[in-house]
């Protein structure tokens, strides 16, 4: 659990953002999170041009022990969507922080940019949700 | 293997066959030659003993509450007593046509009228509709009463229903079926609701809450007063969901904690059998201000006959969820069981329901295993984590899950649910007895002791069964579920 990414951010309902050079975020869930959910099976992504708000459920993983819906951690309009991970949901479990990724958002309000954990306080989080 | 590959071309099967004799062929001369097949039905060709042998070779494979101890937790798989068999297929009853005209109906509008008065007595409810066919269909007509009663009051803000996260799936599924949005509440360290993030969730948004009690972590909600205090408050309704309803038979009532609109799973609490997915019974019961949504066809019964309640009688009622008056053969089932049992006899259920699973989880307990919320007393069912088990020797509630298949058991529900980390559900039922218990707690310690000699084993598991592990994720991805015959 010591190997997340450090440089980018997280959410207490696991997953992290990690900010592009075009100021534009990119959205995924976390290692943590895939391998609680196991194998998956079945991913839906927003589409481009939505407008999401924090907190909103935008995206779903399904994996063959359940379905979870995944949470904006900010908010904006979906600026891409990653159609691999639609194809092929395996690479959600395969490649969580880089090939895995779900979305891509331009974010609209820069506050919630404060709401977001670091790499340290989310992998306490996880550490514990672990034990 | 499918019957359709049993089958040999141009076999006959004479002594089955439809004979001119005997008069067995209808004249088809009247019908107009489009109606008419120009190629022979493509049926089995196998004889009567294939037949029988490849169905019963088929059901061996099967695991059921006939033949195994099924603590599948939340399921309620229950014995279902030969008797209600028996009665509900009295020629009387099983010769009615749904269609009979009411005054020559009386024996089963009879049956229907008591059933819907014992599930109010029981649920404290103020009025009972037999009518929707499932449980999924009762909590969808529940849910849609409450839509109707906030919209007959042009209370047209209220978009959203509260569910907790340890809710059934159906709950949330029911919500967005019926226009809402749901929305989670999370549950505390101890099982119960999360007050302080209710009372931040609700709002002139809400239109009500989805929970069941017990709950699914097998523990009794113990705040109930407040949260139906902080609902109503707020405008909303209260939804039971009966999926644990065998937990409180005749010792504490729905009605009574608050509740606005219940329904009951017949298969589950009133040991109907549950079929193969079907068919079931979803009765629903109402408070008062629910009253006029009832869905019909019910029966009312004016001292001397008994009636059947439709749109006339009832212009707001949410209407109909079946062709008459649900699945009468289920419904007679529950009937017969309900007046076998007794008002003794369904306090009797909730307390060796109880029982059972208290004995079972202080046992297992002793054998090493952990439970989700060890300070708390079970209900009905009881929730094991084997969190410890995988992190220590890599062995999952999936593997135990499997390999209690090979000692001849069903496995509980795995996985669910989802905020317990490799969790077991278990519901020992009622109607088990502790012989039966004991043989269980016996194959759980002897597969801990498995993991620890020799855990790949158990990830193996199972091993005597005709499938072995079966790739879930595989058949997930590649859904194929048509066999095609080939030409």
């Amino acid at each position: 659990m010591s190997d997340i990414p450090t440089q980018i951010k997280y959410t207490k309902s696991h997953e992290w953002v990690e900010t592009l050079e075009d100021g534009n975020v990119r959205i995924g869930i976390t290692d943590h999170a895939q391998d609680l959910l196991g194998d998956m099976v079945f991913v839906e992504l927003p589409e481009v041009g939505d407008e999401i708000s924090a907190g909103e459920e935008c995206a779903v993983v399904e994996s063959v022990k359940a379905a979870s819906d995944v949470y904006s951690p900010l908010s904006g309009e979906v600026t891409a969507v990653n159609e691999t991970v639609a194809e092929a949901p395996e690479t959600v479990n395969q490649s969580p922080y880089e090939n895995g990724w779900l979305f891509e958002l331009k974010p609209s309000v820069n506050t919630e940019f404060d709401d977001l954990l670091d790499a340290d306080t989310y992998n306490k989080l996880a550490e514990e949700d672990s034990h | 293997m499918l019957i359709f590959q049993h089958s040999v071309d141009q076999r006959r099967n004479p002594s089955q066959s439809p004979s001119e004799s005997a008069g067995e062929i209808a004249d088809i001369s009247d019908l107009p030659l489009s109606c008419l097949r120009d190629a022979p039905p493509k049926l089995p060709a196998v004889s009567e003993m294939q037949t029988v042998r490849h169905y019963t070779q088929l059901s061996q494979k099967n695991f059921s509450i006939d033949t195994q101890f099924y603590p599948l937790g939340s399921c309620t798989m229950k014995y279902n007593p030969r008797a209600c068999n028996k009665y509900a297929m009295l020629p009387g009853l099983l010769r009615k046509h749904p269609l009979t005209p009411a005054k020559h109906n009386q024996g089963t509008l009879t049956c229907f009228y008591e059933l819907q008065e014992m599930l109010k007595d029981i649920t404290g409810m103020k009025e009972v509709s037999l009518s929707p066919m499932a449980g999924a269909q009762g909590e969808f007509a529940g849910v849609a009463m409450i839509r109707a009663y906030h919209d007959a009051r042009n209370d047209d803000v209220r978009s959203e229903i509260l569910v907790p996260d340890a809710a059934h799936g159906t709950n949330p599924a029911t919500a967005v079926m019926c226009g809402y949005k749901a929305r989670e509440i999370p549950t505390d360290k101890n099982g119960d609701v999360d007050l302080d993030a209710l009372r931040a969730a609700v709002g002139p948004q809400t239109a009500g809450i989805m929970l069941t009690n017990p709950s699914t972590l097998g523990v009794f909600e113990r705040k109930i007063a407040e949260i139906a205090q902080i609902i109503h408050e707020a405008g909303g309704l209260l939804y039971y969901d009966g999926a644990n309803l065998n937990a409180i038979l005749g010792k504490v009532r729905p009605g009574d904690m608050g509740f606005d609109v219940i329904h009951m799973n017949l298969h589950k609490t009133f040991s109907t059998p549950h079929g193969g997915g079907g068919p079931g019974a979803g009765p629903v019961g109402v408070s008062e201000r629910l009253v006029p949504y009832l869905p019909v066809p019910f029966v009312a019964y004016d001292g001397k006959s008994y009636s059947v309640v439709t749109e006339k009688e009832r212009p707001d009622t949410i209407g109909r969820l079946s062709a008459h008056m649900g699945n009468t053969g289920v419904l007679l089932r529950a009937y017969i069981y309900a007046r076998l049992l007794g008002a003794d006899g369904m306090i009797r259920v909730a307390d060796y329901a109880t029982l059972n699973a208290n004995y079972m989880m202080t046992r297992l307990k002793e054998k090493g295993f952990d439970m989700a919320y060890p300070e708390r007393r079970a209900t009905h069912e009881f929730i094991l984590t084997l969190k410890k088990q995988a992190k220590e020797l890599g062995v999952t509630a999936m593997d135990i899950a499997k390999r209690l298949l090979d000692y001849g058991f069903h496995a509980p529900t795995t996985y669910f649910p989802l905020l317990v980390p490799e969790c077991f559900l278990i519901e020992p039922t009622e109607t088990e007895s502790q012989y039966e218990l004991d043989a269980f707690i016996e194959a759980m310690a002897e597969i801990l002791q498995e993991c620890h000699r020799d855990a790949e084993m158990v990830k193996a598991s199972p091993h005597t069964l005709p499938v072995r592990r079966l790739d879930d994720v595989r058949a997930a991805r590649q859904l194929d579920l048509v066999w095609k015959q080939s030409t």
